[in-house]
């Protein structure tokens, strides 16, 4: 089993649960330490309860874990909520001028601070958080300095004083951690990476200023606003035009205006945005200009529980925008892979004049990862696909050449036409939302014609065989023999894979197909996969099984278990390994495990 | 608009035909509004491939078929918003919008005010003939009271909304009221509308000679007054455009009710667009920029 530590940081919401997880953060991660963070909140500002873990290590860490290693309650809900889920090895830091603690289990270590006479509170209203940051460092191994530089630096603005007096109160905590509290049994190690740490909304943003987004809009929406907040801090460096709009349905009309111009043009947004989105995918897939579009899935439905996270739109987006047409759907993997999908998926959309959908979750989006920053590619391959760039050779501008024998909608065998953009020379046209013939005029009004419409409907459609080859099918990791497969998509990767370790150990060959690309499926690819599995489980966070029933009504294939979460939170790997040896012992075929942690 | 204006040569009515004959309703007011633009556009002598004209759905919003622009046939209600993400990804660009009140001022109306106080450059012309012609005559919103249509059979309960001072309200930086009957006004309209720098908003009456029976070619010619003809009238006093766009009845005023040149367009404000238009800028980030964007994350 790899080596792991986890702090979990309890409080009200504005009692400063976000500072002491991020300088954990920047330690772990300037040890050369990975590291997964994930903050379960509400939608709230003040008060409330916030519940931040981050857990890390010298291997890849990929999800919040089973275990909370060191807990630091900021208040007396917190230590009531939470002491309880500490187990043999752990310890608990807290105010003991403030808290009071509970009744902890054997080998727990309670750590109280005598924060009144270890720093003066009148000055320093977070001083019991500094003075547990300290105390928590010595217990993990780590030397001081690492935590005086960040100190430093997340002080500077505010003065020499404050930048003093804050590592005083750590040094403090430090010390005291150091005569009262017996340090934990494995310090933590250092190594020689150098990692980035960014949220899965940074790393979308990113991932778009890499794919030479040029056009970014968006209306605030939780869990999608990072991405925004990212893009309009970096725009000016990374001549990016981004813009806050009315409503998600002038979100996605303007970003096709943009697209339309010819730049690559994005824009995010979470369920109940996307919903308003669904007319305007119609309008890009019909007059086939490539837009990409993110959907953040919070906890549906309606406005649900905005700040927790669900796969629970996958059907919404199937069924997106009324009529047939092509499109790609895709749910990134993990924090470092909502970059790399977003070049990717603007490629196969400017080839495939369509649009390309990203389905993202709150755990993704706002949760952290400790990333190599090889990883963050900002060269990736692009493709524009068949953009018309050069006028077509006569430059005159009088409209008796500009209308040459350009057409649009040309029909091709790979029902991709060549696209030329408003600005060009010798290409003029409209492009319409009716149904038109190949030079762009409209036959639904008096022209319909049955041979016509047919054609171009096939045209469209034609591109979805171009689609399927240009996106590789999924694989199996795992032993390919093994007593259990177990089947996930998206953000659900890295907890799968560590619940895949923890029941190999335990002596249950498990295997994983994660899927990452939704649309095109490869449904016969996954069928002759999974007709070589003994026993398959489905794993999703929602209620109904929704990728259990898009993966039957697309290869008939009807899973031996299932294991769904819908409560809001993420899964932990022992829900998903309890759950699959509940249902080999045959006592169900769907588990809905529980949230043990209260937030 | 006019740093997007690249004058060609000899462009005449036959260059801005577009591929098929419009299917408007024999007497449609709309015809006089394609012509009014046409006629514009040879007046200001734009190349036809920097033109943009973007519409919605309804009857009026057909017209991007009948012109021989790029052009955009979009959404009922959208084409405001399209028309802004494509000006600002190449604001080098003439974008006109074209579609009717129902399009404009109903499914519409959350984009129409928001583009206008955005000052987004391009024209804005409703083809407003008070009701809904395209879905068989039902009533709209500029509608007045008391109208019956096929959906208030009893006529019309609701207030009619005042696209004029619901500009003037907005903060559209150009106001005009065209009518369909006066062409050559119409066209000077246009023009000017083209040439402002920001959002120019054209209500003109177009009248449905099909569906709408009370305001009609017939109805308008006695009440319309332009307001050129008024010396007095001072279109930079927004006070006094607010108080002429009220009137309505006996006179109905037409013409510039408003205009003001020093609110910067949305393209010109946002310095992202300093080095010229997106459309024409390199894919990639630059590399300093890139490596400083992985920098502050570690």
């Amino acid at each position: 089993m790899k080596q792991t530590f986890a702090i979990g940081i309890g409080g009200a919401a504005g009692q400063g649960v976000a500072t002491p997880g991020d300088i954990f953060a920047k330690i772990f991660s300037r040890r050369g330490l990975n590291l997964n963070a994930y903050n379960a909140y509400q939608s709230i500002i003040r008060g409330g309860h916030t519940f931040l873990t981050i857990r890390t290590g010298p291997e890849k860490v990929t999800n919040m874990g089973d275990r909370i290693d060191l807990f630091i309650p900021l208040n007396q809900d917190s230590m009531d909520r939470h002491l309880k889920l500490l187990t043999a090895g752990a310890a608990c830091i807290y105010n003991a001028d403030t808290i009071k603690s509970g009744a902890a289990a054997d080998g727990v270590q309670l750590c109280p601070l005598p924060v009144s006479e270890l720093a003066d509170i009148t000055r320093n209203k977070v001083a019991q958080n500094t003075l547990a940051i300290g105390a928590g460092l010595h217990m993990m191994g780590i030397g001081f300095a690492a935590l005086e530089e960040v100190l430093r630096e997340q002080f500077k603005k505010k003065g020499e004083a404050v930048v003093a007096e804050n590592i005083g109160v750590a040094r403090a905590g430090y010390d005291y951690a150091a005569a009262h509290f017996t340090a934990f049994a494995n310090p933590l190690p250092k190594t020689e990476n150098k990692y980035a740490i960014l949220s899965g909304n940074v790393a979308m943003a990113m991932g778009g200023a890499a794919a030479g987004v040029k056009f970014y809009c968006a209306y605030p929406m939780s869990p999608s606003t990072g991405v925004l907040h990212w893009m309009a801090a970096h725009a000016r460096k990374a001549g990016i035009m981004v813009r806050q709009v009315e409503d998600e349905i002038g979100v996605i009309n303007m970003t096709i205006g943009a697209a339309q111009a010819g730049v690559r043009a994005m824009c995010a947004t979470s369920g109940g945005g996307f919903a308003l989105m669904s007319e305007g995918l119609g309008m890009s897939a019909m007059i086939e200009t490539p837009v990409v579009v993110i959907n953040c899935q919070r906890a549906g439905p309606s406005t649900g529980v905005p700040t927790k996270t669900e796969q629970g739109d996958l059907w919404q987006m199937l069924g997106a925008a009324f009529g047939d047409y092509p499109r790609i759907i895709a749910a990134p993997l993990d924090i470092g892979d909502c970059f790399k999908l977003i070049p990717e998926l603007f490629n196969l959309a400017d080839r495939f004049q369509c649009p390309g959908l990203v389905l993202c979750d709150l755990l993704l989006s706002e949760g952290r990862l400790s990333v190599h920053p090889n990883d963050l590619d900002f060269s990736p391959p692009i493709d524009r696909g068949e953009l018309i760039t050069a006028a077509n050779g006569n430059g005159a501008l009088s409209a008796a050449s500009t209308n040459g024998g350009y057409k649009r909608y040309k029909i091709t065998d790979s029902g991709v036409s060549p696209r030329a953009v408003p600005g060009l020379p010798g290409h003029i046209h409209t492009v319409a939302t009716d149904e038109h013939q190949e030079d762009g005029v409209l036959i639904s009004d008096e022209f319909t014609n049955p041979v016509k419409r047919r054609a171009m409907m096939e045209k469209r459609m034609r591109k979805v065989a171009g689609i399927e080859a240009a996106v590789p099918p999924p694989a199996l990791s795992g032993p390919r023999n093994a007593d259990v497969t177990l089947i996930g998509w998206g953000s659900t990767q890295g907890v799968i894979e560590e619940a895949c370790e923890l029941l190999n150990e335990q002596g249950i060959s498990t295997n994983q197909l994660q899927i990452r690309w939704l649309v095109p499926l490869h449904g016969e690819a996954i069928l002759e996969i999974l007709n070589g599995s003994r026993h398959t489980i489905i794993v999703e966070n929602n209620y109904s099984g929704q990728f259990a029933r898009y993966l039957r009504s697309e290869t008939s294939f009807v899973a031996s278990g299932h294991i769904r979460k819908y409560d809001g939170e993420p899964f932990m790997p022992h829900h998903i390994a309890d759950a699959v040896k509940e249902q080999l012992a045959g006592n169900t075929k769907l588990s809905v495990p529980m949230h043990e942690i209260m937030v | 608009m006019a740093s997007s204006v690249q004058r060609a040569s000899q462009l005449n009515m036959a260059d801005l035909k577009g591929k098929v004959d419009p299917d408007w309703c024999p007497g449609c007011g709309d015809f006089g509004v394609l012509a009014a633009l046409q006629k514009a556009l040879v007046e200001l002598q734009i190349p036809t491939h920097n033109v943009v004209t973007i519409s919605g759905i309804g009857c009026s919003s057909n017209l991007p078929g009948y012109i021989n622009t790029y052009g955009m046939h979009t959404l009922h209600g959208r084409a405001l918003a399209v028309a802004t993400g494509l000006k600002l990804a190449n604001h080098e660009l003439t974008v006109i919008v074209t579609g009717g009140d129902g399009d404009g001022f109903g499914i519409g109306g959350n984009h129409f005010v928001h583009t206008m106080r955005r000052n987004v450059d391009l024209l804005y012309i409703v083809m407003d003939n008070q009701i809904y012609g395209l879905t068989t005559g039902q009533t709209s919103p500029t509608s007045r009271v008391g109208m019956k249509t096929k959906s208030m059979p009893f006529g019309n309960i609701e207030a009619p909304v005042n696209p004029i001072s619901l500009a003037l309200a907005a903060g559209a930086t150009f106001i005009a009221r065209g009518f369909s009957g006066e062409q050559k006004h119409l066209t000077e309209l246009i023009k000017q509308g083209i040439e402002h720098k920001g959002f120019s908003f054209l209500d003109v009456f177009s009248p449905c000679v099909t569906y709408n029976h009370d305001n009609t070619y017939q109805w308008f010619r006695p009440r319309v007054k332009k307001l050129e003809d008024d010396s007095a009238y001072d279109s930079s006093d927004w006070t006094a455009a607010m108080e002429k766009s009220l009137l309505w009845g006996e006179e109905i005023p037409i013409g510039k009710f408003f205009e003001r040149t020093d609110v910067p367009t949305l393209h010109g404000a946002e310095l992202v667009l300093n080095e010229g238009p997106l459309v024409h800028r390199e894919l990639r980030v630059p590399a300093d920029a890139a490596r400083s964007f992985i920098k502050e994350l570690m």
